[in-house]
């Protein structure tokens, strides 16, 4: 399994990188691996608020659904609309394979998500 | 011993044997005793010839009447090889396709006849079926819910059958779903109403037709006016109509949905009968039932194998759309072999000859003082007209004579009362017809 | 290959299958602006394309006279050829159903009896026929919760208690039904954990929904108390008929002190299931909740039988019509043929094969709840674990030997279930040869692993690709005609 160092990280296996106040947010090698091959993701809209433990995308595999919770509050600026048509990538690379890209609304809640290290041992 | 269990008593004593215990009573031992004591009170064990012969006297408890009576159940011809086929212990036995490679023969039917059902709707998605239309146009209206979200109004034209509402009703109740009726203009959905109606509240727009009058409504500048409010166009429509009328697809829906019990599917007393379901494709994963899909096995074989499951109750549990996991199977291969057999062009003609036929007693019926024209609309098989007589007493006589008469649309809606709906198919002969035109011309 | 043709690759432009009277009444026109476009492209085929079509598609398919179909859950019993017969008389299959009582009497009869015995086989008051299916019987039994709470103007009851073990159309059921499902914890044997019940009702609770025998076919030893904690808390009992067959005339959900119930038609009364319905799921309530029950009501007066349709109390109406009558008429057929004097043998014996199937195989295959079971038992993969094997594979295996595979990864509780339900009507020779196959297969899994993954060799196709057809969906034939040229 791979766990970046440089990511946040959330119980529920999604993970965050920050560039320049703005937040990627995807899921985990751990998490994609779980489900299976992804067939569909369903993506929010750019504009859409998100937040803290609530879901804003829903990602299926062949035998299973999975909602994926925001780790922090923000407003979605991007969303990965390569997905739509080959949800495979997700498989293929989690980390490179964001999920939606949002204005962090507090950069403090970051200090509440999972360190890699932390991340790691929860999926041991 | 018995014909049903096989066992005899050296099996259930090696079988006991192996388990482990005395007596089956044993097996029993975790039910408390105060559970077992009661006296079952159902009748006794027929053999076979006596089964028949009650059956017999409960058959010939039932008049069988020639029908004259739509209203959601209409009596179209039956080709003989459908029961022939359908019969087959491979379709009639089996169970939900979970194992694809022994189930490719359901797949294979499921996938036709979803091919059909796009055909004839112009949709592009078709799912494997529902339980009735009524039923299927409640999940309609569930579907405009989970795609806008936050909006919870459904309006539901007046001329829809008063059994469809009910049911939408029924459905509605729990989720505190609110339906607004859209009033009719002369017999026909008021575009006017509509545009009144409808608000940024508004999840969905159902509508049918043919109505319950028998009306073709014409829904030409509706789907404009629901796609600016971002709601869903739900059109319910017999789907043997489509041999010739405009379809949902082109009248710009989002959902069609009916009951295909006019696809020659015998009367039954009202069931089984097969609700059908048609989208288009951004909305097919908030589609509810089964959808069948064509993939490859390990050698590349064409097959085919239940999709999109990820929707269903038995992954999504608690957030899933909806509960249905059985359908009509068995009633969609009906469908699909009725279909198959009939083709492109036998479809047509049968319609025709319902539309031609409806038409002429229309025409007959008007020329007798008993009855007068009510709407100045377009029919397809069936028909309104003011009765002068009581419909009670018209109806009695003609039962008398073997026939079921029309609806009597009073019992549907107080202020309908005096008018009946016929119904003619392409069953109906010029004999028949002109049997029931000189019973009600005597009246 | 030809033969596993679509219909639509059979059509041939201007074949027909059917034949229909001339008539002499004139053409009638449709107005143009009401006409469709084109053209449905619907296959044109003779009758005997028809045919051969349609035979060659079934032999596709493993039906319950094929072989061996211990599908958990989901009781594959034998669906008597008579009640075939029965159902296709013609003074029931040309009735419509707005004809006059008076000239329906025979039908409602058979509605009315029916719910009648199903009454007294489960311990409750009254029936309604109406319900369609399993799930559609839950989703209105639920609705009756629902509407007793209203009427007692007790709103906060929002919350319906679902064990972890449930199938999943519980909760879908209860959502639909506009409740929350709140999980209660299951103990190892799959019972509800009293101590964790005690800890989630509360007032909010509406009800509880359970099955008995639960879904590892264990029977739930303390449904006397659980009955009086959910009673106690002013909520409601539904009992979730899938797993009736083991306690046909041996016990009754009714005097377990459940309120409302669905019976399986297509399970426990040998309905055919049909590839996926049309099914039947009568419900049942006890007399207090009589008045909720679905419109229109089937009732005798005197020697009449009467349709009512305008009832205050009701739920609704939750069909167009009353329900699939024609299933209903080969349940009555089956209840009268067993009678009395059978209806016990059928839970004895089905609870006796599984029993038997359980402690002969318990040896290679992982039993993780011993004890005697109901009418089925779960088994979770292959006892040696260090064999990389998994119940998927056993599931494929089996299909080689021309045998359906049990229910496989239901319930969640374990990670390899193999849920096996052998049926009342399957001989100790069948079921013997079912222990022998298992049996070859666990010594195949150790021998070489191989063999059980890439199987099954013998099927109309090999194991298929699901991923490709979630993410391309082809969905009907115009779909893969497109797919072809894109390619």
């Amino acid at each position: 399994m791979k766990t970046p160092k440089a990511l946040y990280y959330t119980e529920s296996h999604e993970w965050v990188k920050v560039e320049d106040g703005h937040a990627y947010i995807g899921i985990t090698d751990f998490a994609q691996s779980e489900l299976g091959e992804v067939v569909f993701v369903e993506l929010p809209e750019e504009g859409d608020e998100v937040s803290e433990g609530n879901e804003f995308a829903t990602i299926e595999s062949v035998k299973a659904a999975s909602d994926i919770n925001a780790p922090v509050n923000g407003v979605i600026i991007a969303v990965n609309e390569a997905l739509e048509d080959s949800p495979e990538l997700i498989n293929e690379d989690p980390y490179e394979n964001w999920i939606i890209k949002i204005e962090l609304e507090d950069e403090s809640q970051l200090e509440n998500l999972l360190s890699a290290e932390d991340y790691e041992k929860l999926t041991k | 011993m018995f014909k049903y269990l096989p066992h005899t008593h050296a099996d259930i004593e090696a079988m006991l044997d192996k388990i482990g215990v005395d007596s089956i009573d044993d097996l029993f031992s975790d039910i408390p005793a105060k559970l077992k004591d009661f006296e079952l009170d159902v009748p006794h064990a027929h053999s076979e010839l006596e089964l028949i012969k009650h059956f017999k006297q409960l058959a010939n408890m039932n008049k069988q009447l020639v029908p004259f009576m739509g209203a959601g159940a209409y009596d179209h011809y039956t080709p003989s090889i459908i029961n022939h086929l359908i019969n087959r212990q491979e379709f009639l036995t089996a169970y939900t396709p979970y194992q694809p490679e022994v189930s490719q023969g359901t797949l294979q039917y499921i996938f036709e006849y979803q091919s059909m059902i796009t055909q004839l709707t112009g949709m592009e998605v078709s799912n494997a079926s529902m339980y009735d239309g009524a039923t299927a146009t409640a999940e309609a209206m569930f579907m405009c819910t989970a795609i806008r979200r936050k909006q919870r109004e459904i309006l539901v034209s007046e001329t829809m059958n008063p059994n469809i509402i009910n049911v939408l009703k029924a459905y509605a109740e729990p989720q505190d779903i609110k339906l607004v009726m859209i009033p009719q203009d002369e017999g026909h959905t008021d575009l006017k109403a509509l545009k009144e109606k409808i608000n940024d509240n508004t999840a969905g727009v159902i509508v049918q037709t043919p109505n319950v009058y028998g009306i073709i409504e014409d829904y030409e500048g509706y789907s404009e006016v629901i796609q600016e409010k971002k709601a869903l166009f739900v059109i319910n429509q017999d789907p043997s109509t489509l041999s010739h009328l405009k379809t949902p697809a082109e009248y710009g829906a989002d959902i069609a949905v009916g009951e295909a019990q006019s696809l020659g599917v015998p009367l039954s007393y009202g069931g089984p009968y097969i609700g059908y379901m048609a989208t288009l494709k951004k909305h097919m994963r908030k589609m509810p039932g089964r959808i069948c899909g064509v993939t490859k096995d390990q050698d590349g074989k064409r097959a085919y194998v239940l999709t999109l499951q990820a929707r269903e109750q038995h992954i999504r549990r608690e957030k899933a759309n909806s509960n249905i996991c059985s359908n009509q199977s068995l009633m969609a291969l009906f469908v699909t072999i009725y279909l198959s057999t009939m083709g492109k062009s036998g479809l047509y003609e049968a319609q025709q000859t319902s539309f031609n036929h409806a038409h002429y007693l229309y025409d007959m019926l008007l020329k007798l003082p008993q009855f007068e024209a009510v709407f100045d609309r377009p029919f397809f098989k069936e028909f309104t007209l003011k009765c002068n007589i009581d419909t009670d007493v018209m109806n009695n006589k003609l039962q008398k004579h073997g026939f079921l008469g029309p609806l009597d649309q009073g019992l549907f809606n107080e202020k309908d009362k005096g008018l009946v709906t016929f119904a003619v198919t392409e069953k109906r002969s010029k004999e028949e017809m002109d049997s029931l035109i000189r019973i009600l011309g005597a009246l | 290959m030809y033969y596993g043709h679509t219909i639509f690759e059979k059509s041939q432009e201007g074949r027909r299958g059917y034949s229909l009277p001339k008539s002499e009444i004139k053409e009638y026109k449709l107005d143009e602006k009401l006409k469709r476009q084109s053209c449905p492209k619907l296959p044109e085929v003779s009758e005997f394309d028809v045919v051969r079509h349609y035979t060659n598609v079934s032999f596709k398919n493993h039906g319950i006279e094929t072989g061996f179909y211990p599908l958990g859950s989901c009781t594959m019993k034998y669906n008597p050829k008579i009640n075939q017969d029965i159902a296709a008389m013609e003074g029931f299959s040309t009735i419509h159903p707005y004809q006059p009582v008076e000239t329906t009497q025979g039908l409602l009869k058979i509605y009315y009896e029916t719910q009648k015995i199903l009454s007294n086989i489960s311990g409750l008051d009254t029936y309604s026929l109406n319900p369609y299916a399993g799930a559609h019987g839950e989703l209105i039994g639920l609705m009756i919760i629902k509407k007793f709470h209203k009427d007692n103007n007790d709103l906060k009851r929002t919350k319906i208690i679902v064990p972890d073990s449930a199938h999943g159309t519980n909760p879908a059921s209860a959502t639909v039904a506009g409740f929350e499902s709140v999980e209660v914890k299951s103990n190892k044997d799959g019972t509800v954990n009293i101590e964790d019940l005690k800890k989630v009702v509360d007032d909010t609770t509406a009800g509880i929904m359970l099955t008995n025998p639960n879904t590892v076919g264990m029977f739930e030893k303390d449904i006397l108390e659980i009955q009086k904690i959910i009673h106690e808390a002013g909520g409601l009992l539904y009992y979730d008929g899938a797993n009736l067959n083991p306690i046909l005339g041996m016990a009754r959900p009714g005097d377990m002190g459940f309120d409302i119930m669905h019976i399986n038609l297509h399970k426990t009364f040998s309905t055919p299931h049909g590839g996926g319905g049309p099914g039947s799921g009568p419900v049942g309530v006890t007399k207090r909740l009589k008045k909720y029950l679905p419109s229109p009501v089937v009732r005798k007066a005197g020697d009449l039988y009467l349709i009512d349709y305008k009832d205050e109390d009701s739920i609704g109406q939750i069909s167009h019509f009353y329900g699939n009558m024609g299933v209903v008429i080969r349940a009555y057929a089956y209840l009268l043929t067993n009678g009395k004097e059978r209806l016990p043998e059928i839970a004895k014996m089905s609870v006796l094969n599984a029993n038997y199937v359980k402690e002969s195989l318990k040896d290679v295959y992982k039993l993780p709840i011993e004890g005697i079971c109901k009418h089925e038992f779960v088994f979770d993969g292959l006892k040696d674990e260090s064999i990389d094997v998994r119940t998927l594979d056993i599931a494929k295996r089996l299909l080689d030997f021309d045998m359906h595979p049990p229910t496989v990864y239901f319930p969640l509780m374990f990670k390899e279930t193999m849920m096996i339900e052998p049926v009342e009507n399957e001989s100790k020779q069948t079921i013997d040869h079912f222990i022998k196959i298992m049996r070859t297969i666990a010594k195949e899994a150790k021998k070489d692993p191989s063999i059980l993954k890439n199987a099954p060799y013998n099927t109309p196709v090999r194991r298929l690709d699901e991923a490709l057809a979630a993410r391309k969906p082809i969905v009907s034939f115009k779909d893969y005609t497109d797919s072809l040229k894109e390619d």
